[in-house]
Order: C-alpha cells, then structure tokens, then sequence
C-alpha cells in the first residue's frame, strides 16, 4: 500500500515537473518571439514551409467537409420546412467549429509533426549544439521563428477552410440540389456577425495555432535524440495537440458563446 | 597556471547523473598557440570534456578556466561572449542541412558580424579555399561526402577565426586520403591562425603526428599520463602502452563486467 502511494506521489510530482517544465519553455518562447521580427526572412520561410504546403489538405478538407455538411443539414432541414436556413447553418458550423478545429487537427498532423520532426533531427545531428557553440541561441534562431510562422498562418488556413467548406457547400446546395440562391447567401449576410461569429472563429484558430506550434517545437526541442525517440516525439505531438485542442475548444465555445 | 595556459581544467568532476561520473577530478592545461590531443577509447568522457570548455555543462566540482577567468554557465552573457571566441568541428560536422555550403559557412558571420555581402562573399570563398572546397560552395549539405564535410565543418569553425578551435574525433569514419588531408589542415590551420587547438580523438598514429602536447584519458575520466607524443610513445605504463598499441586486452579490459560465463550458461562450476 505504501508502494502504491509512494508510486502514486511520485509520477504526480513526475506530472508536475513536467508541466512545469512544457510552461517555462513556453514562457521563453513568448519570450523570444517579438525578436524574430528582426529575422521576418526566416519567418516568411517557414509561413511558406508550415502554412502554404498545409494549403493542399487544408482546402480539400474544407471543400469535402462543406460538401457533406450541406447535404446532411439538407436531409434535417428539409422535413421541418427550414431548407432555406441551409446557409446559415453550415456557415456558422464552418467559421465558429469545424473551421478552427478541423484546422488544429490538420494542421498538428501535417505541419506540427513536420516541425517536430525536423527540430528532433536538427538535436540528433547536433546541429542545435553547434548552434549553442556558435553563440546562436537556437530558442532565438530556430524555434521562434517557427512560432510566429505557425501562429500566423494557423487563423489564414482556418478562413480558407471555412471559405472553400462554404463554395463546397454553395455547389451541392445550389447547383445540385437546388437551394435559391438568394436565400443561401442572403441569411448568411443577415445573420452572421462579423465580430461575434467570424471574429470568434478566428481567436479560436489563433489559440489552437499557439497550441500546435508550440507543442509540437516543445516535444521536438525536448525529444530523446534518438530515431525512436523523434518517432515518439511526433505521435505525441499529434496526440497532445488534438487533446488540447479539444479541450480549448469546449472552453472557448462556452465563453464566446454563452447566451448570458 | 602560468601565462602560456590558454585553458585550465581544474580538478573537474562530472556525470550526467550523480551515480555515474563521467569525468573524475580531472586536471589539464592547454597551452596556447599549440595543438593539444586528448587521447582516450570510447566513452571515457572526451567529448564532455570539451562540452565543459564550451560552457554547455557546468561541473560538479572543480572549474575550468578560459584565458585567466572561469567559465561560468549562469552567466549566459559572458557565455556567448566566450563562446565567440570558440571554434568546434563536432564529430559528424553538425551542418545545418538546409543550408547550403556556402551559407553554413556563411552561417556565423551573419550571426555575429555586421558585414556587407561583398564581404561575406569573399571571406567565405577564402575559407572554403583554404580547406578545398571553394568549389563546392554551391552544393547541397545532402550532396557532399562525410570527409567534404568535415572539411566544411572546419571551414564554418574557423569563419570568424576563433582563438581556439575545438576538434571532435576529427579522423573518425574518414578514408586514409581525407584523413590526411583533415591531419595537415589542423596543423596548417593552427600554424597560420595562431589559435590554439585542442582535438579529441582515439586515432593514436595521426594525432602523434601533429600534436604539440597529449593526455591520455581512461574509463572512468581520469588522466593516465600526458606529455609530448614521443614521451608517450616510449612510456612504460601498462596502460598507456595498452591504448598506443591497441592491444584488446590489458589494463583495460575487453569484457564488460558480467558474471562468469559458465554460470550464465547454466554449465557445472
């Protein structure tokens, strides 16, 4: 009994330690970033590396997702009479849920485990080391950069996922089935709130891109040089990523939301 | 310490954990304007001894000192100011693969200098030169041989002409011509910079070559002997004799601590 407690105290201390650890790194990032400014080639590269090559999954996604959404809103909407809310509803789905958060996920899958994988081998070929010896801070150098690309494009990709998930929708409602079009684009206008809607939405992709990024240079900086130890890496990049995601996600909803 | 010690290892003892010392009191001193060889097998903590130098560990106990003041890792200003001083050719080259040959070199000059790149140009160019890649510089980290980038290594180590220059294995992995060839640069480096060279390494025959001064490290990170190369060449110390002539088995031994090999194997006693 006193081993199990023993054990117990220890993998909470473990726990903590951890946390502390991910929060101090964090802070140091924070830290660091406003400084990568000074090197905006280094950010514009890694814009281009992380947000514009997540372009292709980002877009297919949102479109299939937009054309799904629009048929199964119209299959619920119809027997009720309300098939000219269909714009509506898959809008605000689009730009207050499935925009940033189908995006998070995409994204820890495509750019973060690239970023994790990338930073791992970089400490595995010592070349994170020969920066530190070099006088480079490599925090300054390689990971802040990289968080300021990945905070940045995180809420671009998720308004282009939201935007082509809308077109998707638009051509299986309008063109397909035959939704007036006036009426799909017109409630959008009416009753979708820049600020409380979009503008939410879009707070929300800037949250999660803190998330995924810096999860995802947190397990690369701090991964086991080892090859098992960049693979592990990178599956908890995806797995913690999309936990925190998840979780922020309810969160956020029920602040931004809220009807009180 | 007198005025020509560059560097002072001073008693330093280190582990990565506190159970297992990496290094045990050990004492050195690098003189400076000279090649230094530190001789030792595998795992018996040159590399850490270098990373003490570079500020990158802190140790346990004892200090080492860099040209009259102690190298304190708290202190990351004074750090980075020291480390500017520093050159390191790491053991596999630590080249930053996405960037080319010309811009790994190029790499420390952009970092910590304010120059035009007419000027970047031309100094990077004169280094890759000087170790025989000038033609190279456009090349992809992915195209180039292990022993080209050991040479480039080299060439990013010296960019900012340090007055110290750290060698890591510098001979490991490399085929006789580039072995050569890396041995004369080191030598011809030291000589016309005036840095002063400390090279970690278990080749025995190419480091006798060019040192000016050796110690020889053994299991457990303590100092066996040093002195000038032919002074370890003749010595008579069993162990010494052991590493220079790479005998399997001696003083050191060939077997890793286990139990007997019958017992293990169930056989009668």
């Amino acid at each position: 009994m006193i081993a199990l407690v023993n054990a117990l105290g220890q993998a909470t201390l473990r726990a903590f330690a951890g946390l502390g650890h991910a929060a101090y790194f964090f802070l140091d990032l924070l830290r660091y970033t406003p400084a990568s400014l000074r090197r905006f080639g280094l950010v514009v590269d890694q814009i281009y590396a992380i947000g514009y090559r997540s372009l292709t999954i980002i877009l297919a996604s949102g479109f299939a997702v937009g054309c799904v959404l629009a048929l199964q809103m119209y299959y619920a909407l119809v027997p009720f009479g309300a098939a000219e809310s269909l714009g509506l509803v898959v809008n605000l789905s689009l730009v207050r849920e499935l925009g940033p958060v189908v995006t998070a996920l995409l994204f820890a899958g495509r750019a973060g485990t690239a970023l994790t994988a990338e930073i791992g081998l970089m400490k595995a070929g010592e070349q994170l080391s020969a920066m530190e010896l070099m006088a480079v801070d490599p925090r300054s150098r390689v990971l802040a950069p990289r968080f300021l690309a990945g905070i940045v494009s995180m809420p671009i990709l998720a308004i282009l996922y939201s935007a082509i998930g809308i077109l998707g929708a638009w051509l299986i409602a309008v063109q397909l089935i035959g939704v007036d079009p006036a009426n799909f684009w017109s409630i959008m206008q009416s009753k979708v709130d820049v600020m409380r809607d979009i503008g939410n939405g879009i707070v929300k992709s800037f949250v999660f891109g803190v998330i995924c990024t810096g999860v995802a240079l947190y397990q690369g900086y701090e991964t086991q040089a080892t090859p098992e130890g960049v693979a592990y890496a990178t599956t908890r990049t995806v797995v913690f990523s999309s936990l925190a995601v998840l979780a922020m996600d309810f969160i956020l909803t029920a602040m931004m939301f809220s009807t009180s | 310490m007198n005025s020509e010690t560059f560097i002072q290892i001073d008693h330093v003892t280190f582990g990565y954990d506190a159970n297992r010392p990496i290094l045990n009191d050990v004492s050195m001193q690098f003189a400076r304007g000279k090649v230094t060889a530190i001789l030792g097998g595998s795992g018996c903590g040159k590399t850490t001894l270098l990373r003490l130098i570079g500020g990158v560990y802190r140790p346990q106990k004892g200090r080492v000192v860099f040209d009259g003041e102690e190298v304190d890792t708290r202190n990351r200003e004074k750090l980075y100011s020291l480390r500017r001083r520093l050159g390191m050719l790491f053991q596999f080259g630590a080249l930053f693969t996405d960037l080319s040959v010309y811009e790994n070199v190029a790499f420390p000059l952009r970092e910590h200098m304010d120059l035009s790149e007419t000027m970047i140009h031309d100094i990077v160019l004169m280094k890759l030169n000087a170790v025989g890649l000038r033609g190279a510089a456009q090349l992809r980290i992915s195209e180039v041989s292990g022993g080209m980038a050991r040479r480039i290594a080299l060439a990013r180590a010296v960019a900012l002409d340090p007055e110290v220059i750290m060698y890591d294995e510098p001979f490991a992995g490399l085929d006789p011509i580039s072995m050569g060839v890396t041995a004369n640069l080191i030598r011809r480096l030291n000589d016309t910079t005036g840095a002063t060279s400390l090279m970690v390494s278990h080749d025995v025959q190419e480091c006798f070559a060019i040192a000016d001064y050796t110690y020889l490290m053994a299991p457990g990170g303590r100092v066996v002997a040093h002195g000038k190369p032919e002074e370890l060449n003749d010595s008579t110390d069993p162990e010494v004799r052991q590493f220079i002539r790479g005998e399997p088995d001696g003083p050191v031994k060939f077997h890793y601590p286990a139990a007997p090999f019958a017992e293990e194997l169930g056989l009668p006693q």
